[in-house]
């Protein structure tokens, strides 16, 4: 790798979630806008770790505000290059802060898992997060990232029992991205009382961070999760900001996110 | 028949692979839903009472068995092969379909299941599903791609007289995929009390294996049906394949006879040449979508394409596990027709033997016009008729140019 790399993948992550502070996660689709400035502008306001999403025709997992702005970005004609581009662009720009791509299966696998793998490691990207890779088909992409060095993050869910838990934590690096709700993005919250139940349950099976994520917009409600998690994700209500504001959106995206990274800081 | 280790019919394997293909691709919300649900498909196939209610229902509900029919005209006129229809679109609501929508409520009233969504293109398993709900009393939601629902009237009107809710979707290309999208969605969000009734042998494990079970009556039927008809077996079988149910149906109960040939027959729409068809097999690469891994039509990129096929029920970018398979393995033959081929077949079956087929299996009809005349008069097809085609007269009228 040429870029500017002071740390390595896993140490990027750890790093994040090794602060005194729980982590604030902040999503957006890969070329929805001026992604590279807008991603600066999450920094800025104060993000610990940025979940860079890319874009798919059939977003499955997704509400109404992601599918449209992966319709967006596909619209523009943005392909998986684009998007690795836009991942080593801002590694060269932030070469502490760790990266994390989203997405589904299809366009991971398109070219080979070892492609794919190589290719996010050159750009810097520090975890893949795939929606539709559960452990049971962890040999379709698990074993390419780990070779490259790269976090296959996984998701559990309200749904993930106690029989499956062990399974789907083992795999599991960087940190577990606990999703709130049985649903899909951008929807409704969860009540705080079973979000902190099951990361407590989490927790028991695991020693890796949980991070959580689905349906949180607001700075009242990532403090509120924050006293309860490692980490706190925000996806939804950064992509409408990005839909609202167009080429104005980075002064309105590093408001927002400084309002969420002061809740989740002082939250404990 | 004995299943033994090189045989075609013991797939998939016990984490639903068909070979490479197929598999469990879905969000962690869903894996133990669909756990679960293998589970009670488990102890189902152990369970004596749910054959006898499935076999019951087939038989007083649905009309089975389906006729075996000798076409003897449109054998004369096309002067080759001697041409045999399984008649699926006698069943119940037209179409094959509801063979599998019959045992899939089965399953979900066993799980305790009380509310029943689908995904639809055509319309034909939206009816379908809307017509078990009906007959089982259980809450229904269809979700169809607004540009089908558009084009889909009466279809859309039926299931809501079967008591259906209509939801058309506007996503994408607002069509069958999209649709699809919109039923594992509102999946996801009410996995406790909804029960997904996929309409093909596609999705993740268990659906594959258990569509293509539930439609395995066609060939079961069909194969005894030949065995006291002619006291032989076809040499060749033929049938559409949009996501593949009604073919792997038929198919299945034949694989591991070696004499008999299979042919499986994609939408080439306006030809294989551009991107307007629905060919996944022979116009597309394996990847992932809606829970397993085959064959798609896609970009470099993995960005799934928009097929096209005049007929709805064959326009998906995707096709069952097994196909992708069954390919692979070079077990069953896969070729494609254009919408014109399809059109000219529909009106030769129309005119030789009184049966306005749909135009899925119009392709089917195609294909063994053209297989028919190049093989001996004492050989033997066997195609699937798996749907009437009253649903498609006003398409087919557009097509001809007549104002209806």
């Amino acid at each position: 790798m040429n870029e500017p790399d002071t740390m390595n993948a896993s140490n990027r992550l750890s790093a994040a979630f090794a602060k005194p502070n729980p982590a604030l996660v902040c999503f957006l689709t890969a070329g929805d806008g001026d992604t590279g400035a807008n991603l600066d502008a999450l920094v800025d306001g104060g993000a610990d770790v940025i979940e860079l999403g890319m874009p798919f025709t059939d977003p499955m997992a997704d509400g109404p505000a992601i599918q449209a702005a992966n319709i967006r970005s596909l619209g523009k004609g943005t392909t998986t290059a684009d998007v690795l581009s836009i991942a080593s662009g801002f590694r060269q720009r932030h070469p502490d802060v760790p990266l994390v791509l989203m997405g589904y299966a299809n366009p991971m696998v398109r070219r080979g898992p070892e492609w794919f793998a190589s290719a996010a490691m050159n750009a810097g990207v520090d975890g893949v997060i795939c929606v539709d890779i559960p452990p049971e088909e962890d040999d379709a992409l698990g074993p390419s990232l780990r070779d490259a060095g790269i976090a296959p993050i996984r998701l559990a869910t309200p749904t993930t029992d106690d029989r499956r838990l062990p399974a789907v934590v083992e795999g599991s690096e960087g940190f577990l991205y606990y999703v709130a709700v049985a649903g899909i993005t951008g929807m409704q919250q969860a009540a705080i009382e079973s979000i902190e139940a099951n990361v407590a349950r989490i927790k028991q099976a695991t020693d890796i961070p949980v991070a959580v994520g689905f349906g949180v917009r607001t700075p009242e409600q990532a403090g509120e999760i924050a006293r309860v998690a490692d980490g706190v994700v925000v996806g939804s209500a950064l992509v409408e900001l990005v839909a609202e504001h167009g080429a104005d959106a980075p002064a309105h995206l590093r408001e927002l996110t400084s309002k969420l990274a002061g809740a989740v800081r002082s939250a404990r | 028949m004995t299943e033994h280790a090189n045989s075609f019919r013991n797939q998939p394997d016990e984490r639903g692979h068909f070979g490479d293909y197929g598999g469990r691709y879905v969000a962690e919300t869903l894996m133990p839903l669909i756990l679960d649900l293998e589970r009670e498909y488990r102890k189902a196939q152990a369970d004596s009472s749910f054959k006898s209610q499935f076999d019951d229902l087939l038989e007083h509900y649905v009309g089975r068995p389906s006729p075996l029919y000798f076409a003897e005209r449109l054998t004369e006129a096309l002067g080759g092969a001697q041409v045999w229809f399984k008649r699926d679109e006698l069943n119940h609501t037209g179409a094959h379909k509801i063979n599998n929508c019959i045992g899939q409520i089965l399953l979900a009233m066993r799980m305790g299941k009380t509310r029943i969504i689908a995904e639809t293109g055509a319309g034909q398993h939206g009816v379908a599903t809307a017509t078990v709900c009906a007959r089982f009393g259980l809450p229904c939601v269809i979700y169809m791609g607004a540009t089908d629902v558009a084009r889909q009237q009466p279809n859309v009107f039926r299931m809501k007289l079967l008591g259906a809710e209509v939801v058309p979707v506007t996503s994408g290309a607002a069509t069958l995929k999209d649709a699809m999208n919109e039923g594992l969605r509102d999946w996801v969000a009410n996995v406790h009390d909804t029960f997904y009734i996929i309409g093909t042998a596609a999705g993740p494990h268990p659906y594959p294996e258990m569509v293509r079970d539930f439609q395995s009556v066609i060939g079961k039927e069909a194969r005894a049906q030949m065995l006291s008809r002619i006291d032989r077996l076809p040499d060749l079988l033929v049938a559409a394949i949009g996501g593949g149910s009604n073919a792997l149906g038929l198919f299945h109960p034949f694989l591991d006879d070696p004499d008999v040939k299979m042919l499986g027959v994609e939408a080439a729409g306006y030809g294989l040449d551009g991107d307007q068809h629905a060919a996944s097999l022979l116009g597309g690469f394996p990847g992932v979508l809606h829970g397993n891994k085959t064959y798609l039509l896609q970009d470099d990129d993995g960005q799934i394409t928009e097929g096209h096929s005049i007929s709805a029920g064959l326009d998906y970018p995707g096709i069952g596990p097994e196909h992708a398979w069954l390919k692979d393995m070079e077990r069953v033959e896969y070729t494609a027709i254009t919408d014109d081929e399809a059109l000219d077949a529909f009106q030769l079956l129309c005119r030789t033997e009184g049966i306005i087929p749909a135009l899925e299996p119009s392709h089917a009809i195609a294909a063994v016009a053209k297989r028919a005349k190049t093989m001996p008069k004492d050989s033997v097809i066997l195609a699937n008729l798996c749907g009437r085609g009253d649903k498609d007269i006003f398409t087919v009228a557009e097509k001809l140019g007549v104002e209806i």
